[in-house]
C-alpha cells in the first residue's frame, strides 16, 4: 500500500514537474513572432513605402488567420524611416537589441536597403528584400535574397531588355543617350546602360547626370536632342520622370525609343495625368495586368489590396510595388514552415536552394541572392487616352515586350519621328 | 553642341524658370528679408496651396492657378495669425532667433505630417489645357506650363513691388524693418504692420504653390528642396529688395539652365551657388541690398 501510494506521489511529482517545465514551452508558443524592418512611410518615397506597408498587411493577416507561423501569431515591429539612409543603421539596431524581433525583412528601395546590411550581416540575419538594385553587389552577403526580379547581374540586366529591343529593329540604332538622376538607384541604372551599350556596339552621345532637385528638364532634353541619339535611356524618379516626358514632348524628341529605366511610370497617378504623352514610351516594369502575367493568387492580392488601399492616398491599383512586398514575405513564411523554426543558417540555406510560389509567380534565387533569371519586363504604353485613370487597371495599355517568355505584344518602332 | 538655338531656347527656359522662383522666393523675400524672420515653413506653405489647387483641379475642374489667387487672401490671414502666435510666444520675449526657427521647423513637419495623413503620399498632379502645350517663335520654344507660372510670378512681383513702394503699409513694412522704434515714436503700430507683411508673404505661397503644381508633381515633403534655392535667392537679391529678388532668381534660374544645357545639369546647383558665394563676397549685401 505504502509502496503504491509512494509510487502516486513520484507519478504525480512527475507530471508536475513535466507540466512546470513544460510552461515555458507553452508560453513561448503563445508569443508572437515578431518581424521587424523599416520603411519609407513618410519622405520622398512614402508612396511607394505606403502602398508596400498595405501588402505586407494583407500577407500578415491571411497568415494569421490560417494560425500564423510555427504555430504563433505573426506580429510587425516597424518604423518610419522618413526615406533618410541615415536612420536605417539605428533603427535596424533597435530592432535587434531592443525589440528582439525574430525575422527581419528589408525597406523599400537601393537607398534604404544598403545601410541596413552591415547591422544585419553582423548579426547573421536573413535578409529578404524589397527593391534594392544591386544592393548586395559589393557586401557579397550569402543571407541576402532580392525579390525584384532583376537578376543575376542586376547592374546590366536592368536594361538588357531594353537595348535587346532596340538592336533587333532595322534599320539598327547607332547612337544613345544616357541620362540619369544623382542618385543610387538611378545611377547603378546607369552604370548598367553604358555597359549594355557599349556592348551592343551603340556610341554613347550623351551621358550626363542631373541633381534630384531639378524643376524643369527642358534644358536637359534639348541638350540630349542637339546630339540626336536613335535611342534615350532615362534612370529617373518620380517627378523628374513625369518632368523629363513633359519635357520631351514639349521639345519634341526625336529619339527612335524612350524610356528604359523610369520611376514613377508605373504609378496609377502619374499614368493618370501623363496619359496620351506616355504612348509609344518603352519602359521597366515587374507586373503588369496582361494575360501572360496572371500568377496564381496575384488578382485576389490586388483585389484586397485595392480594398484596402481606398482613402489612403496610395496607388489605388498597386500593381509596381505591394505584390512583391507580398511575395518576399511568403517566401520567409514558405522557408519558416519548411525549415519549422527560424534558425537563420537552415533559412538562409532553404532560401538558396528552394524554387517558392508567390502571387508574382515562381521565385528562384540565385547565388548572390538576386533572381537566378531576370524578369524585368521592358512594357511599351499603347493607345492610353486622356484623363482616365480606369483604362490602367485592365490589360491592353502596358504591353510587355521583353522577356519573351512573358510577351504579350510586339514593340511599335520608332517612338517618334 | 553649342548653337544658336541651344543658346536662345536655354535663356528663355533659364527665364522661365526664373520667374517661377521669384514666385517661390518673393514671399521670403518680404518675411525673411524684411522682417528678419527666418520661416523655414514657406514652402511648406507653397505645398498647402498646392494642395488646394490639387484638390479643387480635381474635384471641380477648377483652373489650378486661379485657385492660387483665390486661396491667397485666407492664406494671408492663416499668415496674420500665425504671426500672431510667434510674436506672443517668441518675439515680445526676445527669444525670436533659436527658438523662432525651431517654431517654424515645427510648423513645417506639422504641415508636412497633416498633409500625410490627410491625403496620403501620393503624388498629386493637376490638368488645365495648357499643360503639354508649347508656343514656338522661330527655334524657341515657349512650353505653357513654365510660362504661366513666368507670367503670373511676373505680375505678382509687380504688384508686391508697386504696394512695397506706392501705399502707406507698404512703406510702413520698410519702415518697420528699418527701424522699428523710429517708427513706433510715429504712432504706427509695429506688431500690426508686421502682422501684414507676414500675412502677405504667406499670401504669395497659395500662388506659388498652385505654379508649382502646375509645374510637376507634387508629395508633402517636396516643399523641402526649394528652402535653399529660395534663401539664397532672396540673399542674392540683397535682403528685402523686391526687384533684387526678382532679378536674382532670373540669375538663378538662367545660370541653371545654360548649365544644364552645355555643361550637364549635375553642375548646375554648385555653379549657381557658386555664383552666390562669388557674389556675397564681392558684395556682402547682395545685389540690391542696401549697405
Amino acid at each position: 500500500m505504502d509502496n503504491a501510494r509512494s509510487f502516486l506521489r513520484a507519478g504525480a511529482f512527475a507530471l508536475a514537474a513535466a507540466s512546470a517545465s513544460l510552461l515555458p514551452l507553452a508560453t513561448q508558443a503563445a508569443e508572437p513572432l515578431k518581424i521587424g524592418f523599416s520603411m519609407a512611410l513618410t519622405g520622398g518615397l512614402a508612396g511607394a513605402g505606403k502602398a508596400a506597408l498595405i501588402g505586407m498587411e494583407i500577407w500578415r493577416d491571411d497568415v494569421n488567420k490560417k494560425g500564423g507561423l510555427l504555430g504563433r501569431k505573426v506580429e510587425f515591429v516597424y518604423y518610419d524611416d522618413a526615406t533618410q539612409p541615415a536612420n536605417v543603421p539605428g533603427l535596424y539596431t533597435k530592432l535587434l537589441e531592443v525589440d528582439k524581433v525574430d525575422l527581419l525583412v528589408s525597406a523599400y528601395g537601393t537607398n534604404l536597403i544598403a545601410p541596413a546590411l552591415p547591422i544585419v550581416m553582423r548579426k547573421k540575419m536573413v535578409l529578404p528584400s524589397l527593391f534594392g538594385l544591386a544592393a548586395n553587389e559589393q557586401f557579397k552577403y550569402d543571407r541576402y535574397f532580392q525579390i525584384m526580379p532583376a537578376g543575376p547581374s542586376p547592374l546590366t540586366d536592368w536594361s538588357k531588355g531594353f537595348f535587346e529591343l532596340a538592336m533587333a529593329q532595322n534599320p539598327k540604332p547607332k547612337t544613345v543617350a544616357i541620362v540619369a538622376a544623382d542618385a543610387e538607384f538611378a545611377l547603378n541604372a546607369a552604370a548598367g546602360a553604358r555597359t549594355n551599350a557599349q556592348k551592343a556596339g551603340l556610341k554613347i552621345v550623351y551621358d550626363k547626370t542631373y541633381p534630384p532637385p531639378t524643376t524643369d528638364f527642358s534644358p536637359i532634353v534639348r541638350a540630349i536632342q542637339a546630339t540626336n541619339p536613335d535611342i534615350v535611356f532615362v534612370g529617373s524618379y518620380p517627378p523628374d520622370s513625369v518632368g523629363m516626358v513633359k519635357a520631351a514632348n514639349e521639345v519634341g524628341l526625336k529619339a527612335k525609343l524612350f524610356g528604359g529605366g523610369m520611376v514613377g511610370l508605373q504609378f496609377a497617378s502619374i499614368q493618370k495625368n501623363l496619359g496620351p504623352l506616355l504612348n509609344g514610351i518603352v519602359n521597366y516594369d515587374f507586373w503588369v495586368p496582361e494575360p501572360t502575367l496572371d500568377f496564381p493568387g496575384v488578382k485576389e492580392f490586388l483585389g484586397k489590396y485595392q480594398e484596402a488601399a481606398k482613402g489612403k492616398g496610395v496607388d489605388p491599383y498597386g500593381h509596381y510595388l505591394p505584390p512583391f512586398a507580398y511575395a518576399y514575405l511568403q517566401v520567409l513564411g514558405q522557408s519558416v514552415e519548411a525549415t519549422k523554426g527560424i534558425d537563420q543558417g537552415k533559412l538562409a540555406a532553404h532560401m538558396r536552394k528552394s524554387t517558392f510560389d508567390t502571387v508574382v509567380g515562381k521565385v528562384k534565387f540565385g547565388k548572390n541572392g538576386e533572381w537566378a533569371k531576370t524578369r524585368v519586363l521592358q512594357v511599351q504604353f499603347r493607345d492610353v487616352q486622356k484623363d482616365n485613370l480606369e483604362q490602367f487597371a485592365g490589360p491592353g495599355k502596358r504591353v510587355v515586350l521583353y522577356p519573351k517568355e512573358w510577351k504579350s505584344g510586339d514593340l511599335v518602332y520608332p517612338y517618334k519621328q | 553642341m553649342f548653337s544658336a538655338d541651344l543658346l536662345a531656347n536655354a535663356v528663355v527656359a533659364g527665364i522661365l524658370l526664373g520667374g517661377f522662383y521669384a514666385a517661390v522666393a518673393i514671399g521670403l523675400a518680404i518675411v525673411f528679408g524684411q522682417l528678419d524672420i527666418v520661416n523655414i515653413a514657406h514652402p511648406a506653405f507653397i505645398i498647402v496651396g498646392a494642395y488646394i489647387a490639387y484638390i479643387l483641379n480635381s474635384r471641380f475642374g477648377f483652373d489650378p492657378v486661379l485657385v492660387g489667387l483665390l486661396a491667397a487672401p485666407a492664406f494671408f490671414v492663416v499668415g496674420a495669425l500665425i504671426y500672431r502666435v510667434y510674436f506672443l510666444a517668441f518675439e515680445r520675449t526676445g527669444q525670436e532667433s533659436l527658438s523662432g526657427l525651431a517654431f517654424f521647423f515645427g510648423v513645417m513637419f506639422i504641415i508636412e505630417v497633416v498633409l500625410i495623413l490627410i491625403y496620403g503620399v501620393d503624388y498629386r498632379l493637376v490638368q488645365a489645357d495648357y499643360i503639354g502645350q508649347s508656343w514656338r517663335i522661330g527655334f524657341v520654344d515657349f512650353p505653357f506650363r513654365m510660362l504661366v507660372p513666368f507670367a503670373v510670378a511676373t505680375a505678382l512681383t509687380a504688384v508686391i513691388y508697386t504696394f512695397m513702394s506706392h501705399t502707406f503699409m507698404g512703406r510702413a513694412i520698410q519702415a518697420v524693418a528699418q527701424d522699428r522704434l523710429a517708427l513706433q515714436l510715429m504712432g504706427a503700430d509695429p506688431v500690426r504692420i508686421k502682422q501684414w507683411a507676414f500675412g502677405l508673404g504667406i499670401a504669395t505661397a497659395a500662388i506659388a504653390g498652385s505654379l508649382l503644381i502646375v509645374i510637376g508633381p507634387v508629395e508633402p515633403s517636396v516643399g523641402r528642396l526649394y528652402i535653399g534655392r529660395a534663401f539664397a535667392i532672396v540673399v542674392l537679391g540683397g535682403m528685402g529688395s523686391i526687384s533684387g529678388m526678382f532679378i536674382a532668381a532670373l540669375i538663378l534660374g538662367i545660370v541653371e539652365s545654360m548649365v544644364s544645357t552645355f555643361a550637364g545639369p549635375s553642375w548646375s546647383p554648385a555653379v549657381a551657388f557658386g555664383l552666390l558665394a562669388l557674389t556675397l563676397a564681392l558684395r556682402p549685401a547682395g545685389l540690391f541690398g542696401r549697405r
